[in-house]
């Protein structure tokens, strides 16, 4: 096997920030064990923040609102874009407007328990008590929540939690939260607290004696590479669910800007940690450049079937009811359609894997509707669920109402990311990272609606009441910009850039994404063994070596060159894929999102190992190819005792 | 250290509603629906013109002297005439300086362009245009007589058969009432929609009121020149 | 099926542009609008030349980046975005014009990218509600009633995509900007600014280069998410109002 999976062990990493005490204290002892930087100290301050989503549009409104100096950036034309605005479900919090019997402990139990037992209970009960003022927040900036007749706020239930305490806004909850937060943010660029860099990408960090102070940016439009200086750096840079290329995510997301924090001395943890969603709309062919997910909520009155026989191609219609297998219904008799999203996501793959997939490529199942129009009636069903029919049907160009729906899981959000403390600061001291970007508060395993939830508490509760430790901790002398560092990381980006640019080869940067998407589906998605793993390990570095060899990237850098953008991307996505691999491959237990087939319990379940596994994996960066350094962060349960789950 | 002097003054309401596209947009609402209004009572007027010669004639002196003896002869003609032609100098300026700033807006134009609106909508401006010549021939014409082939003061009725004896001038005439009734069909739901009167529960309602208000208005006033030329009136 | 595309090319923001024809084939009628272009970019690639340059991510017509002007209609002949416009709508053999957005204030960048950032600067200028993190009451202190949230929401749908600005022959931005006034103005969390709101948002959008409003209702037909066209009506009230109470931009 390769030199790459035989990885060193270094010393544990630990959160020198967590405070002890009872759970429900700590995040009111910590924030008054930090220290404070002076009112009229702060705009002397600079705080770069990278991204502007949830988490990102968040930080640099309130960082700014406090009176820091904020320089923001993102890649898409203006920050109303990230992509939190595309989440559609809801939000959680734990108000309990119902009396249903929720509370934080309540959100702060499920949230630990839905995550496999792989989060830091400090974290997680700390989320919990601020999804409680974000609600607030948002409705203040006026976003339009669903609301009852009485005019108070409207909830469901979501993700298999038995309180209704999901906010939403229509289907589009993560637009309305987004749009409220970059309404926030635009307040402070056009009272000039924050310098907003949009069509900006980060592509390096600056590490000066060992702490962040600035980051390597293009403009996209010019191509200018040039540096930006600051007491701290914040990464708000999302996910890097598109390294499997067909993705939930948009289309420019990428890992550039945590890959390269990694690289610099950030730890990255739980990188096999990703979450695949069950109701997407499967891929109609080879063109396919991203996919697009269906709420859940289909599950609640959609019947998941395939033919029993292989290779069945009849149309639905004409495949009569005892030739059809309802295999969740068969499999989970307590559950039903209603199973988890893992374990729905992982049957559907069994049922395609044996040649009963059905649509294009055999890869998809179907939805059917046609007993709950039986028995709602066409127009209930047309209340509830009109507008996902709608958006199916333009999509596909087939009706719901009368053909059964086909679905396959897809990559849609991944828990890991880079290692930060309770202080959400990495192990780059002065760089923090929130959001999707960081690994904390999911765990193994993301509930619905959390993701906005931990966006949100980041950017606007948590880091701007811990970055203010490190800010008034530390001296912050001006950063020469001739240091050594500097120049070195500018130097990086452009030779990186350079010899993109004039590799006369053949072949697309899309063409080698697909080419490694796919083979990160096959043996790092839904279900992983160790022979795949190795197989994946084994083929990662030759495609890193024909990328090099074989890329094509027409035009010039001093201009808006998006196969420049894409190229420079996957560079990193072949180095973060190979990681992701190495973790799978460690990680011989089956957990959350990330289930060994060689660790199952007789019924096929995945089997949890917690003697050997109660840990975050952060690993260190030794260099492109080489073998990383494996710290581990022992997790310690005391109010939420483990448990194995049980569907059956 | 001498007081800064405060010399910046807020800026007047006059000068905020012109200064913004929406402000002018209103003035152009409000002298609009004036003119409207005027131009319903002139139809209404016109119309006597079937009633003979001495019904009209008497309509034009009493026009002289509305509100005897309390205003002095021809006050309120001169009154009217002052909001008129105030009303279309503000008209026509307001949409001059908008089309020339809409035009800057939109300097190229699209290959292939599909429309959307309608034919009354993409014709305001060229319509406004043939309108505002109409208006001076008219006054020319009917007010001053300085071009009317009959030009007896006091005889509105005789001035009229002459001038519509012209074919070319009721040729004329009859291009622009049809300017006019496309020009109030749009015009009239843009008032409400620009002074915000229109919301989706009323737009039905007051495109309705629209297309009845063109249509009375272009029938109303090509009713006397078809009388002529058909030889009804004479 | 093949196409004849007719795009319009400009390698940057001072350069002049024209429009380029390209004839692709082996397109699949399941493709996006923009799956067709990646497939004809592809090709450019493979042969050498500069791939065509237009804004997309999300890809699921609810970030607003992309938007091009297909066939003389903003995002095509379907009421989506361009990303949600699929090839089945296309015949075999058809030309297709491609043209970026034009207006004055939407400059061309590359290609079918433009420079929307006006919208921002629209935004800034009182699109929002004023409450720094931490201020906010109980989100039950306030009950909104159920017709007026919904309403808010219709018009806090806006993706900013600038279809209305592309669409309008006067390359105006009313529909955009009357989209965040009714949004904001309507709740009672935007009562407190509600004057300064909608004065500084229009002053802000007037100085933006964009045109003025003819009521051609062309914006409303080309939003790719049915904003009403009753909200420049709405928006327009909200001004003269508050202009009548002498209110002024800040």
């Amino acid at each position: 096997m390769t030199e790459y999976a035989h990885y060193g062990v270094g010393a544990p990493v630990i959160d020198a920030k967590a405070p002890d005490g009872p759970i429900a204290e700590r995040w009111d002892r910590r924030r008054f064990d930090a220290k404070l930087v002076n009112p009229a100290n702060r705009r002397k301050h600079t705080v770069i923040v990278v991204g502007t989503g949830l988490a990102g549009g968040a930080a640099g409104a309130t960082l700014a609102e406090q009176g820091y100096h904020v320089v923001q950036f993102c890649y898409q034309d203006s920050p109303r874009r990230a992509h939190s605005i595309a989440a559609q479900g809801g939000i959680n919090a734990a108000k309990n407007y119902r009396n249903d019997g929720d509370s934080i402990h309540r959100l702060f139990y499920d949230t630990v328990k839905g995550g496999d037992f792989r989060a830091r209970e400090s974290n997680v009960h700390r989320l919990a008590q601020v999804s409680v003022e974000i609600i607030d927040q948002c409705v203040a900036q006026g976003v339009p929540f669903a609301r009852e007749y009485g005019g108070l706020l409207d909830t469901r239930s979501f993700g298999g939690v038995q309180v209704s305490r999901t906010f939403y806004a229509r289907g589009q909850t993560g637009q309305q939260l987004l749009l409220g937060a970059y309404q926030a943010l635009t307040r402070q660029i056009a009272a000039g607290s924050v310098e907003m860099h949009p069509r900006t990408e980060m592509l390096d960090l600056i590490v000066i004696d060992g702490r962040a102070r600035g980051i390597v940016a293009r403009d996209l439009v010019t191509g200018e590479v040039s540096s930006y200086f600051a007491d701290a750096v914040v990464l708000a840079s999302g996910g890097y669910g598109n390294v499997f290329y067909l993705s939930t995510n948009a289309k420019n997301s990428n890992a550039t800007a945590a890959w390269r924090a990694h690289r610099r001395g950030a730890y990255f943890a739980n990188p096999c940690f990703t979450q695949i969603h069950p109701t997407c709309i499967p891929r109609s062919g080879d063109h396919q450049s991203k996919l697009t997910l269906m709420s859940e909520s289909l599950r609640n009155d959609g019947r998941i079937w395939v033919p029993k026989a292989k290779g069945d191609t009849r149309p639905a219609a004409r495949i009569p009811e005892d030739e059809r297998d309802y295999y969740l219904e068969r499999i989970y008799p307590a559950f039903g359609n209603l199973v988890p999203r893992d374990i729905a996501s992982r049957a559907a793959k069994n049922v395609c894997d044996e040649g009963r997939g059905v649509g294009p490529g055999g890869q998809g199942v179907y939805l059917d509707f046609a007993d709950a129009i039986a028995r709602m009636g066409r127009k209930a069903v047309e209340e509830k669920y009109g507008n996902l029919f709608e958006m199916y049907e333009r999509i596909t160009a087939e009706n719901p109402y009368e053909v059964p729906m086909r679905i396959y899981p897809a990559i849609h959000y991944t828990m890991g990311g880079l290692w930060v403390d309770y202080d959400l600061q990495t192990t780059v001291p002065g760089l923090f990272a929130i959001g999707e970007a960081n690994f904390s508060d999911h765990g193994a395993n993301r509930l619905g609606a959390s993701a906005l939830m931990q966006g949100l508490a980041d950017g606007y509760f948590v880091l701007p009441a811990t970055i203010n430790d490190y800010l008034a901790r530390h001296p912050h002398e001006p950063v020469d910009p001739g240091h050594p560092a500097v120049t070195e990381a500018v130097t990086d980006v452009t030779t990186r850039l350079r010899r993109l640019l004039d590799n006369d080869g053949d072949r697309t940067p899309d063409s080698f994404h697909r080419e490694l998407g796919e083979l990160l589906w096959d043996e790092c998605g839904m279900a992983r063994t160790d022979s795949g793993l190795r197989k994946a390990l084994g083929r990662i570095p030759s495609l890193r070596e024909e990328f090099w060899r074989r890329i094509k990237v027409p035009g010039t850098g001093e201009q808006l060159n998006q196969s420049l953008e894409k190229a420079n991307r996957i560079v990193d996505y072949l180095e973060l894929a190979e990681l992701m691999c190495l973790d799978a491959l460690h990680r011989t237990e089956s957990c959350g999102g990330h289930f060994r087939e060689e660790s199952a319990t007789p019924e096929g379940e995945a089997a949890r190992k917690d003697e050997e596994f109660s840990y975050a994996a952060a690993w260190e960066f030794t260099g492109t190819g080489t073998a990383p350094v494996l710290h581990k962060e022992d997790l310690h349960f005391e109010y939420v005792h483990p448990t194995q789950r049980s569907y059956a | 250290m001498a007081l800064a002097t405060r010399t910046e003054r807020p800026p007047s309401l006059i000068g905020t509603v012109w200064h913004s596209t929406v402000g002018k947009k209103a003035v152009m609402a409000v002298t609009g629906l004036i003119m409207l209004a005027y131009l319903v009572a002139h139809m209404m007027g016109n119309l006597k013109v079937f009633f003979g010669a001495g019904e009209f004639n008497h309509y034009g002196h009493w026009i002289r002297t509305v509100g005897e003896p309390f205003l002095h002869r021809e006050w309120f003609l001169w009154a009217a005439r002052v909001a008129l032609s105030a009303s279309v100098v503000l008209h026509g300026v307001a949409a001059f300086q908008l089309s020339r700033l809409d035009r800057a807006a939109r300097p190229e134009k699209y290959r292939r362009k599909r429309h959307r609106a309608s034919y009354a909508t993409r014709t305001m401006r060229w319509g406004g245009v043939i309108l505002a010549l109409f208006i001076v021939w008219h006054i020319l014409d009917l007010t001053t007589l300085t071009v009317n082939p009959n030009a007896q003061q006091g005889r509105p009725y005789e001035n009229l058969v002459a001038s519509f004896d012209r074919p070319a001038v009721t040729a004329f005439y009859i291009v622009a009432m049809l300017a006019l009734g496309l020009h109030i069909r749009h015009g009239f739901w843009s008032a409400a929609q620009t002074l915000g009167a229109n919301s989706a529960r009323r737009d039905r309602a007051l495109k309705f009121v629209a297309n009845a208000l063109a249509a009375l208005l272009t029938c109303g006033f090509l009713a006397p020149p078809l009388g002529v030329l058909t030889g009804v009136v004479s | 099926m093949n196409l004849t595309l007719r795009i319009w090319r400009q390698t940057g923001p001072d350069s002049a542009g024209a429009m380029t024809t390209y004839e692709v084939t082996g397109i699949s009628p399941d493709m996006s609008f923009l799956e067709m272009l990646d497939h004809l970019n592809e090709e450019l690639i493979l042969a050498g030349d500069e791939p065509v340059a237009f804004d997309h991510d999300c890809r699921e017509g609810i970030c607003g980046a992309c938007g091009m002007v297909i066939n003389g209609q903003a995002h095509g002949p379907e009421r989506t975005t361009t990303c949600q416009l699929h090839m089945r709508h296309f015949e075999d053999g058809d030309t297709v014009d491609v043209e970026p957005w034009r207006a004055s204030a939407f400059p061309v960048v590359k290609d079918l990218v433009v420079d929307r950032s006006a919208f921002d600067r629209i935004i800034g200028a009182g699109g929002y509600v004023s409450v720094p993190t931490g201020a906010a009451p109980d989100a039950h202190a306030t009950p909104v009633p159920k017709p007026v949230a919904d309403l808010a929401f219709e018009h806090a749908e806006c993706i900013g995509c600038g279809a209305c600005v592309a669409a309008c022959p006067n390359g105006s931005a009313m529909l955009f900007t009357s989209a965040k006034v009714v949004h904001l103005n309507v709740l009672p969390q935007g009562a407190p600014e509600r004057e300064s709101r909608v004065l500084d948002m229009v002053g802000a959008m007037d100085d933006q280069s964009f045109g003025g409003c003819t009521n051609t209702g062309e914006c409303a037909t080309a939003c790719p998410k049915g904003i009403p066209l009753s909200s420049i009506a709405t928006m327009n009230r909200e001004y003269l109002r508050a202009t009548l109470k002498g209110g002024a931009r800040r």
